[in-house]
């Protein structure tokens, strides 16, 4: 036991070094104006008061593009589950040609530069004249993060055992009732996994909510509703630590939940 | 036929069928509706727009689109700026995959060789780190690290110093940012491939007299070979693309544009400069880039043995 003091206290040391900025923005969140503005301040506040929550909800509307983004991310966990789901059922059910080439394909899909099709993509979302709306989020994460979940699902698809299609098909059950009934259910680790990827990549984006939605700020979603809080003059900390707080907490709670599976199935993704 | 291996080949023929039937052209078809259309052809019209004159009056429509072949790339080639900002991306890159792997590996070895409620301490601060959106990382930062108010200037007794000021401490800081965010990755994926690996592999080490540090570089590093690859390649791919933490901290691109990247180039180029065309050709060259990295990947895989 004693042996392990050191890289124990070491690892304790590094816990606290990496979760500082996390508890930084949470403890400045709560801080009143008064202790952000401090020249000494101190890693703790006797006054947590929810002031900066209050100005950035009710004077800022950041309600309004927290509903925005959770609209965004939802429909792209919901559309790029269920279509990855289907695609990774035909990859990894069925042998017939072009397979391998199809599955080399949604790997390098992955590599692909998204931040360079921002050029194309713009004018595309131009033409459909989806410019400024919330769809035309949708409509690109779904794309982005489709090839990973067809990746990952992959992995999870192929643990489900065939006997169990078999014994179902014996029973009469349809291709439908296989697919829905049996695999979907038996699938959803995996989806759950794979959803939290999707919702952070739409959660996250900042260049194509940047890019697309122009003068509808109504549409905008968090990542660029917080640079409404950086001013020329002065910066408003406590504002945009809150507003940091209500961004980073839904994601935090979900990675959270869906841990395990979400190494295991990284993990399937990796390894194959 | 007799009737007992009617059974096994009544089954091959069901399933046979079966496989027919279930064609899986369909199941395939929705996530073709969505990938070719937003993200084959969004590649295609790249290349072509960075062989065109494509600026704010052919955008407008008030000029026709010229075809001029190989004009930006040599227009870009030309550019010191161009070779100047390649050649930061490129360092920067390589120096935040071997800071974040250097980091991220040198946790999961401590990971082992720690208490279980260490281990959990040290897991759950990496994966809210982890969680973090890139945004609200690089706000926090810069918060942290901020001119006036900023805790670490207070802390150290240097009020008024801009850390975003000079090419460097701006470009040092943007990159803390970024380990603090992938080196979990690094970390868990090594560690489970630390845990996978045979204990009497290291056992026998161990006992033939080899010390930590030995068995470490002598076997736990070569069978790690195949995770490591990949650890390595997702951080250079990563690391590569970063554009939101320097858009933000750096406001654009830094000062005078020190602090540009490929990424970051190629759409100020188009979005704030209006040429369309150039910045089309600068993604271009990120693409080839990571193409070749790609393949360099898929080679890896292919020689590990693994089944597609």
């Amino acid at each position: 036991m004693t042996r392990r003091i050191v890289p124990n206290t070491i690892a304790l040391l590094v816990a606290l070094v990496v979760a500082f900025p996390i508890y930084w923005m949470v403890l400045s969140a709560l801080k009143p104006a008064g202790e952000i503005q401090s020249a000494t301040p101190v890693p703790w506040t006797l006054h947590p008061t929810l002031d900066s929550f209050q100005r950035v909800l009710r004077v800022n509307d950041f309600g309004r593009y927290f509903v925005n983004s959770l609209i965004v991310a939802l429909a792209v966990v919901a559309l790029s589950g269920l279509v990855a789901f289907l695609a990774a059922v035909a990859l990894t059910r069925f042998r017939f040609r072009f397979r391998s080439t199809l599955l080399v394909l949604f790997l390098i899909a992955q590599m692909v530069p998204i931040e360079a099709l921002t050029i194309p993509l713009f004018f595309l979302v131009r033409d459909l004249g989806a410019l400024n709306t919330l769809f035309s989020l949708i409509l690109v994460h779904f794309a982005f993060t489709l090839p990973l979940a067809v990746w990952m699902l992959r992995g999870f698809v192929a643990a489900i055992p065939d006997e169990i299609e078999e014994a179902a098909q014996l029973d009469g059950a349809s291709r439908w009732q296989i697919l829905w009934r049996i695999l979907f259910p038996l699938v959803a680790p995996g989806l759950a996994a794979t959803g939290v990827f999707s919702f952070i990549t739409a959660w996250n984006d900042f260049l194509f909510a940047r890019t697309f939605i122009i003068s509808a700020t109504e549409n905008q979603t968090l990542p660029m509703a917080l640079l409404v809080f950086f001013k020329p003059d002065e910066n408003d900390w406590g504002g945009i630590m809150a507003a940091s707080v209500l961004m980073t907490v839904p994601v935090l709670i979900f990675f959270l939940l869906v841990q395990r599976r979400l190494v295991s199935g990284l993990a399937g993704a990796v390894k194959d | 036929m007799t009737a007992i291996d009617a059974g096994p080949a009544v089954t091959v023929r069901a399933r046979s069928r079966r496989k027919r039937q279930f064609a899986p052209l369909w199941m395939l078809l929705p996530a073709a509706a969505v990938l070719l259309p937003l993200f084959v052809y969004p590649i295609y019209q790249l290349g072509l727009l960075s062989v065109l004159d494509f600026r704010q009056a052919q955008v407008s429509g008030g000029q026709p689109t010229r075809f001029i072949g190989f004009d930006n790339y040599a227009e870009l080639m030309s550019a010191p700026r161009f070779w100047s900002v390649l050649w930061a991306t490129v360092v920067f890159a390589a120096a935040l995959v071997v800071v974040t792997l250097a980091v991220g590996a040198a946790l999961a070895v401590l990971l082992t060789k720690i208490s279980r409620w260490a281990a959990i301490a040290l897991s759950l601060a990496a994966m809210a780190a982890w969680a973090a959106p890139a945004m609200t990382g690089s706000t926090v930062w810069m918060f942290l690290f901020d001119t006036n108010l900023g805790l670490v200037n207070r802390v150290l007794g240097w009020e008024g110093h801009n850390w975003t000021y000079e090419r460097f401490s701006a470009f040092a800081l943007v990159g803390a940012v970024v380990v603090w965010h992938s080196f979990p990755f690094v970390m868990v994926t090594l560690y489970a491939g630390i845990k996978a690996l045979p204990e009497q592999v290291l056992e026998a080490a161990q006992l033939d007299g080899a010390g930590p540090w030995r068995s470490f570089w002598s076997i736990t590093v070569p069978m790690l070979r195949p995770v490591i690859a990949i650890v390595v390649i997702q951080s250079i791919i990563w690391d590569f693309k970063i554009f939101t933490q320097i858009y933000v901290m750096t406001n654009g691109g830094g000062i005078a544009g020190q602090n540009l990247t490929l990424n970051v180039y190629a759409y100020q180029q188009a979005f704030a400069s209006s040429e369309y065309g150039l910045g089309s050709a600068i993604g271009v060259v990120m693409m080839l880039i990571l193409l070749a990295v790609t393949l360099v990947y898929l080679r890896m895989l292919r020689r590990s043995g693994e089944p597609l």
